[in-house]
């Protein structure tokens, strides 16, 4: 993969396939720390502890296990080339949480790529799910609640092309604001 | 959150097409978005579908994600299942590909058949 928008994208059919209704995607630089965390959190039907040791390493996962398949080691393998790591935490019918991290200045670090196309298609495929989209830095920090987002709609679809756009400029410019000269790749 | 007001004039906006858009028989187009597609490209095709629907105001057609249907050598794949059940599956598509089964088949009826998996596995 080639940047973190595609990761996002292959990870979160995970948690879309585990039965969640409700996905926060999370992407924090806390200060000082020269690090991009990423945080996926899901209330799918959850891992138990024998499955979740086996989803990160694709040699033991077995063909048995298919439906996680490579999705998640390319993103471990992502973030431990940029000198972070990935972990998960997953509890049986409660939900499953992705962290991975990157050092932002590493040479093999991968780009954010496009995060605004990304979550757009992602809601418009998926609009039955309640999404929170998460940006925080020490610049600032943005979040777009569909739920809300919804309310305020009032019956309108929020998969309505109008809306779609709104959403995608809305998520442009919150990575505009927040991670705008914090990450080079965003002017 | 904030732009709630911009929010409000997209409802307007949207409302008044609705109405025209209900009862229409549906066709779909269903996108293979694993693993093996989206490192094949699959977002890009995603998206051309869309915008050339949205460019030809195309409203009976939604566009949707699958997983992996299990022939990820010839990804990005996408089928079209027509309002009468019928299912054509193409494969290997780019956006140039996208864009031109929306004009062939979804407009004008014809599958392209060049782009389908029949013609990649002859």
């Amino acid at each position: 993969m080639k940047d973190i928008a595609l990761h996002l994208l292959d990870i979160v059919q995970n948690s879309i396939a585990a039965g969640a209704d409700r996905i926060v995607i999370s992407l924090k630089v806390p200060e000082r720390s020269g690090k991009l965390l990423v945080v996926i959190d899901d209330n799918g039907r959850g891992m138990d502890p024998e499955f979740l040791k086996k989803v990160t390493d694709p040699f033991t996962t077995s063909r048995t296990t298919r439906e996680v398949g490579m999705g998640i080691p390319l993103m471990k393998q992502s973030a431990e080339m940029a000198g972070g790591e990935l972990s998960l935490v997953s509890e049986p019918s409660k939900g499953t949480r992705l962290n991975a991290s990157f050092m932002i200045d590493h040479i093999d670090r991968i780009p954010l790529g496009d995060i605004p196309e990304t979550v757009r298609l992602l809601i418009q495929a998926n609009p039955n799910i309640s999404w929170i989209i998460h940006f925080s830095s020490p610049n600032n920090e943005f979040i777009l609640d569909t739920d809300e987002v919804k309310r305020q709609l009032d019956g309108v679809p929020i998969d309505d092309r109008y809306v779609l756009e709104w959403i995608q400029n809305t998520i442009n410019n919150g990575v505009q604001a927040v991670f705008g000269g914090v990450l080079d790749e965003v002017s | 959150m904030k732009s709630v007001e911009e929010l409000k004039a997209i409802r307007e906006k949207a409302l008044k097409e609705i109405s025209i858009r209900e009862n229409e028989d549906k066709t779909r187009i269903v996108v293979g978005m694993a693993t093996c597609g989206i490192a094949a490209g699959a977002r890009p095709v995603m998206n051309a579908f869309i915008e050339e629907l949205e460019k030809r105001n195309i409203r009976n057609v939604t566009v949707s994600m699958t997983g992996c249907i299990g022939i990820c050598r010839l990804e990005p794949v996408a089928e079209v299942i027509e309002a009468n059940g019928q299912k054509t599956t193409y494969v290997k598509l780019d956006a140039e590909k996208a864009r031109r089964i929306v004009a062939e088949h979804i407009v004008n009826q014809k599958p392209v058949t060049e782009f389908t998996i029949g013609a990649a596995e002859r």
